[in-house]
């Protein structure tokens, strides 16, 4: 018997498995470092091209920022002429002793010298604080919260601004600068409008149209306007309409416009996570008998804010950053007094700016960084405890 | 908790009238569209009744009324004598004593399976932590995953996942179960341990409405089968009338096609 091509003999047609298959080790080119560099970098021409451009650029950075910020860098001196071409006969990197000689003012502005101690212990205060609500195995970590919603505000206002009573004199927020203006105004940037946003999102899906109004209105007409602006009205418009003995400070003025600000921002990132939650869960919740508020603090907000984590710390970073601003209403944050340092004539050179700006770079870059390293590092965690 | 309460709380709780549900000309509408027309239905305490029908019929809906995951728009619904109306309190009473299973399970992905079962006991019931993961042990033994408590839903295959879901509903002892297509999402090999389960329930003598095509299930356990059409029952027998000897011509059409 003979077969047409394309046919199939007996034995191709029928299949019994008469033996199990064990599981193999995988190939070597899919382990090792050698495997790894092969598959991920040197796999195709362009990708070797990619690598090898990339290679050279990062060294090309490195090198420079090593040459400025070290090989070339000016590390004792008194005055400007330590940092001048002309007198040291050299190329000229960063201009260190401005930074020594300047860091007491980029980091309490024009706080009182003898007072300064109370700065530092806020920081310390502070530090605890963030420490214990951070660090996720901390012990007893709802005192922690109690500390730091609570006693760390009122600690920190009595310690900053002063309580003659007690002995502390009041210092004038006029007075405050530097790092301790930048921490105070983002940290209660931080810290108000997480709780104001989740409220907003709230109610700009509440089912309730007056409450769904404001809400829109507020999220709205703060998102519609620059955050210069809100800065602009808080510190120029507002003494206008208010007697002058009622007039709040203006670091307070500030601190609201910023947190209605970043408020707005988080409610529409906290909605968007709100809208990603399927109706399914609502209505398991509701179906054990749960109502609108234990249903939304325990089923719906919590895998709400979890997915939106990204979101909520790119709004943070993007706040820590915009407290910049607040200079253009004459409070002197970290950037500020750079800003006014680098053009003392005691310490003006060609590399003053450039040092004093990497001071700030480098300031506001481990912040940020580290905001974004502790949100990677819970996001790993959520994403292993519950495997969807 | 003694065993003698255990076994109590393994008991369907009692309804305190003997109609279950009564569902008295109820309409229902999505926008213009009138999904839901003269439902009339009454089902005793202890009944079990099974719901089927093509799709877009408003089983679900209808199921869904009981425990006003949907509004009515005009008739009536009492569920163990409290009429569903806009009361808020009334709506959480009945949904405590009224206990659902959904298609594709909704089971809460953050919380463990143990915390999902202890969840609405904890904070509906106000019941102790303790005594409520006592309770919600007690019925992941029942549905046969004691040992996948500390699981997350994530973990599990949708057939222990609805077993979880159906454990979460029992947890609140609830005094009627909805079923709504509980085994249309789950791959067939696993079908069957969620309708054993569902079988065992209903042989404790639970008051049950399930809306589902199991047509095996239907003949076991159903007192009662309500066939539904374009927003209306059309047909209501006994099992075995019902299959054998369909009287509306749609329920021999549908019959014909689901029954090769």
């Amino acid at each position: 018997m003979t077969m047409a091509e394309g046919e199939l003999a007996i034995s191709e047609l029928h299949f019994v498995r008469d033996q199990h298959l064990p599981p193999l080790a995988p190939p070597a080119r899919m382990t090792g470092a050698v495997g790894w560099i092969r598959e991920n970098l040197l796999s195709t021409p362009v990708n070797i091209a990619m690598t090898v451009v990339v290679l050279l650029l990062t060294v090309w950075i490195v090198w420079g920022l090593l040459d400025f910020l070290i090989l070339d860098a000016v590390w004792t001196g008194a005055d400007r002429e330590a940092c001048l071409m002309s007198t040291q006969h050299r190329e000229i990197g960063a201009c260190w002793p401005f930074v020594w000689e300047r860091l007491p003012y980029f980091t309490y502005g024009s706080y009182p010298i003898p007072e300064r101690w109370r700065v530092d212990v806020f920081f310390a205060l502070l530090a605890i604080g963030v420490g214990w609500m951070l660090w996720l195995q901390a012990p007893r970590r709802d005192l922690g919260a109690l500390y730091f919603f609570v006693v760390l505000p009122i600690l920190s206002y009595i310690l900053l601004h002063g309580f003659a009573a007690i002995g502390l004199p009041v210092v004038d927020t006029v007075l405050w600068g530097g790092v301790l203006v930048t921490i105070v105004v983002a940290t209660v940037g931080i810290v108000v409008s997480l709780p104001i946003g989740i409220l907003l999102a709230l109610g700009r899906r509440s089912r309730m149209p007056t409450v769904r109004f404001f809400a829109t209105l507020f999220i709205e007409f703060v998102r519609g306007v620059p955050l210069i602006t809100v800065l602009f009205m808080a510190s120029v418009m507002l003494p206008l309409f208010v007697p002058q003995q009622f007039e709040p400070d203006k670091l307070l003025r500030a601190l609201v416009g910023i947190a209605m600000f970043a408020s707005a921002y988080m409610a529409e990132v906290v909605r968007a996570g709100l809208q990603a939650i399927p109706k399914g869960q609502y209505e398991g919740a509701m179906a054990v008998g749960l109502s609108y508020s234990p249903m939304m603090r325990l089923i719906v907000l919590p895998q709400a804010l979890r997915i939106t984590i990204p979101n909520i710390v790119n709004t943070y970073i993007g706040l820590f950053k915009d407290t910049t601003l607040v200079t253009i209403i004459g409070i002197f944050d970290l950037l500020h007094t750079i800003e006014v340092a680098r053009i003392d004539p005691k310490w003006a050179t060609p590399v003053t700016s450039a040092t004093g700006y990497t001071v700030a770079a480098i300031f506001y870059l481990i912040f940020c960084y580290g905001m974004s390293r502790y949100a990677r590092a819970t996001e790993a965690r959520l994403q292993k405890g519950a495997k969807r | 908790m003694s065993t003698a309460e255990l076994s109590a709380v393994g008991k369907p709780a009692r309804l305190s009238n003997p109609i279950a549900v009564d569902i008295v000309k109820m309409n229902k509408w999505y926008g213009d569209f009138h999904v839901l027309r003269d439902i009339d239905l009454r089902v005793k305490g202890g009944e079990r009744i099974v719901i089927c029908g093509p799709s877009g019929s408003g089983k679900s809906t209808m199921i869904r009324c009981i425990n006003r995951l949907e509004e009515h728009q005009s008739g009536r619904i009492v569920v163990d004598g409290v009429e569903l109306a806009n009361d808020l309190k009334k709506i959480d009473e009945v949904r405590r004593e009224v206990g659902m299973v959904f298609q594709h399970f909704n089971l809460f992905p953050h919380l463990t399976v143990l915390e999902n079962c202890a969840l609405a006991p904890i904070w509906v019931r106000k019941m102790p932590k303790k005594q409520a993961e006592e309770i919600a042990l007690h019925y992941l033994t029942r549905v046969k995953i004691p040992n996948q408590a500390n699981k997350y839903p994530g973990q599990l295959s949708g057939g222990q996942q609805q077993r979880v879901a159906i454990a979460r509903a029992l947890c609140m002892s609830p005094k009627i179960m909805l079923f709504d297509e509980p085994t249309s999402a789950l791959d067939p090999e696993m079908v069957k341990e969620v309708l054993d389960t569902m079988v065992s329930l209903a042989k404790d003598g639970m008051t049950m409405l399930c809306v589902t095509h199991e047509m095996g299930f239907a003949r076991e356990v159903a007192d009662r089968i309500v066939f539904m059409d374009e927003g209306q029952i059309v047909e209501m027998n006994e099992p075995e009338q019902f299959f054998t000897n369909p009287q509306h011509q749609r329920t021999k059409l549908f019959l014909s096609q689901i029954l090769r």
